[in-house]
């Protein structure tokens, strides 16, 4: 336990010394924020069914938290590590291999997490944020959102032979979903034909479920989105322990 | 003596190439043992397989009185491992990531003498990807040595470093010894092996091919010694046949070298030079070298 406690802790600090995972995960969100709350404030609209542009952004920007940990940090983090033998030391010790996988999950729940909260924080200080629904439920649904993006992030790393393709294949599926899912771009923009398309794609799901229940809709009103991301959790499990290579 | 390591007819197979094939030796406790030979030989796929990190094919292994497999855990509470080809994340600090090494072992040693005999003491706060060459693979010994092990491998661990890199690396290794481990180490640097080894495997193509201490390898051979001198003028080489031990006699410009074997051979010669008046300038001698055995044992040179 000392050892994963290390571990994690070593971790945390090397996500905040990238520069990169840092600026994404924790401060666009709020530059975002910042670039849209003084375009659109955040009274209440009918664009919005009655909420403000601010209330409906902030699920919807910790859903682009989310895929950018799933699949740029943690892909690129797995593939680096595993490129460059790092994955090999950590075996060649007695740490046992799902302690070190538990490290890298953790440390990059805790920063999505840390992100979401900082965009919260701001929202709610300078837009005064509403938020109707109930804050277990919408952690719950962050939780599994969380989970079935890492699951994808880790199956990119597995499947990629090097950490340049991990790299690529990562930002091919999440640059679609950040403009097509809904995260930045309200889904009601786009025309039928790509909002039929944009069914397809997991992180649609997450914007859907973080906004509906924040909102204050009930879980029954999402079982679709619940079981979408359920399904991607599992076949990324499965898929991912069938084809991680530590070296 | 005891045994640290055990292996019988190990045998290690990726798809259609064998990596490893039915290889057989025994390390003691305090011994320096080496396993040269060149690249893709099977030294790193030996390595793994005793450090529980590789399933071998075939054969048994047991290391520390432990199988490998079944007590990897275990076993690597109790071995330090440096491996070839790995590193650390690039902006991991030195301190931080001795003292995360530490915390992954039952027992480990304070790290601030540690990196204080390794020279990295100044550079404790030093990112990974700012140190040099040398400095990653002393890092890297200092990852192997925090546990305190009783058995430490160290797989090419020169590789890639200066010549002055290296000869401290060496000091070093035999520091580790006087410390009453077992080293069990990697090289295709013939020079580092008769340096430092007790006893030397000789592998090529997955196979033990000799293993005995460097000197009676160098002996098993009976390779000639060599002086080689270089002359001024001409002279009658049939002086230099006649000395005993003295096979053949080879002249290139004012380069001579002579072949032979004996105690006396640099003697004999230097006197039937003296002898003749024949001024000569820059004589040294050549030892036969594990390169040489190697060059004798598979036909190939080291470094192909």
């Amino acid at each position: 336990m000392r050892g994963l406690r290390k571990l994690t802790l070593v971790e945390a600090k090397l996500f905040l010394r990238e520069p990169a995972a840092a600026f994404f995960t924790l401060l666009f969100p709020l530059v975002m924020l910042f670039i849209f709350g003084s375009i659109y404030g955040n009274e209440p609209t009918d664009y919005f069914d009655g909420h403000g542009a601010v209330d409906a952004s902030v699920p919807a920007y910790i859903a682009m938290i989310i895929a950018t940990v799933g699949l740029l940090s943690i892909t690129i983090n797995i593939a680096v590590y595993r490129e460059n033998g790092i994955l090999r030391r950590y075996r060649a010790t007695p740490m046992r291999p799902q302690a070190i996988l538990s490290a890298s999950v953790l440390v990059n729940f805790v920063m999505t997490l840390l992100g979401g909260l900082l965009l919260i924080l701001a929202a709610r200080v300078v837009y005064g944020l509403r938020f109707e629904g109930d804050a277990v439920g919408v952690l719950v649904a962050f939780l599994l959102s969380a989970l079935s993006f890492f699951a994808l992030g880790f199956v990119i790393a597995s499947v990629s032979p090097t950490a340049r393709v991990a790299q690529v294949l990562g930002m091919v599926l999440f640059y679609p979903m950040l403009f097509l899912s809904g995260a930045t771009i309200p889904l009601q923009e786009l025309p039928e034909w790509l909002r039929r398309f944009s069914e397809f794609l997991p992180l649609t799901h997450v914007v859907t479920l973080l906004q509906g229940l924040w909102f204050g809709e009930p879980f029954g009103d999402h079982l679709k989105e619940v079981a979408v991301l359920a399904a991607v959790l599992v076949v990324g499990v499965v898929v991912t322990a069938k084809t991680f290579r530590w070296e | 003596m005891e045994t640290a390591i055990l292996v019988e007819g190990l045998r290690k197979v990726y798809g259609e190439v064998v990596a490893v094939d039915g290889i057989s030796f025994e390390v003691q406790r305090g011994e320096i043992f080496g396993m040269v030979g060149p690249n893709g030989a099977g030294k790193t796929t030996t390595i793994e397989c005793i450090e529980g990190l590789r399933r071998p094919d075939g054969g048994t292994v047991t290391a520390l009185g432990l199988d490998p497999q079944r007590d990897g855990y275990e076993l690597r509470e109790r071995i330090g491992v440096q491996l070839q080809e790995s590193a650390l994340p690039n902006r991991i600090k030195v301190w931080e990531a001795v003292d995360m090494f530490a915390s992954f072992y039952r027992r480990s040693v304070d790290w601030e003498p540690l990196l204080e005999r390794l020279g990295l003491a100044d550079k404790r706060d030093a990112v990974f990807a700012k140190l040099s060459g040398g400095q990653k693979q002393r890092l890297s010994i200092a990852l192997a040595l925090i546990n305190d092990p009783e058995l430490v491998f160290l797989d090419e661990l020169t590789t890639g470093l200066d010549p002055q890199a290296r000869r401290a690396m060496w000091q070093l290794v035999l520091d580790i010894r006087e410390q009453g481990k077992t080293v069990f180490l990697t090289t295709h640097f013939m020079e580092e092996a008769e340096r430092l080894c007790d006893r030397v495997a000789i592998v090529d193509a997955g196979r033990i091919v000799a293993l005995d201490s460097p000197e009676n390898l160098v002996r098993s051979l009976g390779a000639e010694k060599r002086v080689v001198f270089s002359v001024e003028r001409d002279f009658d080489e049939d002086y230099l046949r006649a000395v005993p031990g003295v096979t053949r006699v080879e002249r290139s410009g004012e380069r001579v070298t002579v072949y032979g074997q004996g105690e006396r051979l640099v003697g004999g010669v230097v006197n039937a030079l003296e002898t003749g008046g024949v001024p000569f300038r820059d004589l040294r001698t050549e030892q036969p070298t594990l390169e040489d055995v190697f060059l004798a044992l598979t036909g190939k040179q080291i470094r192909g």
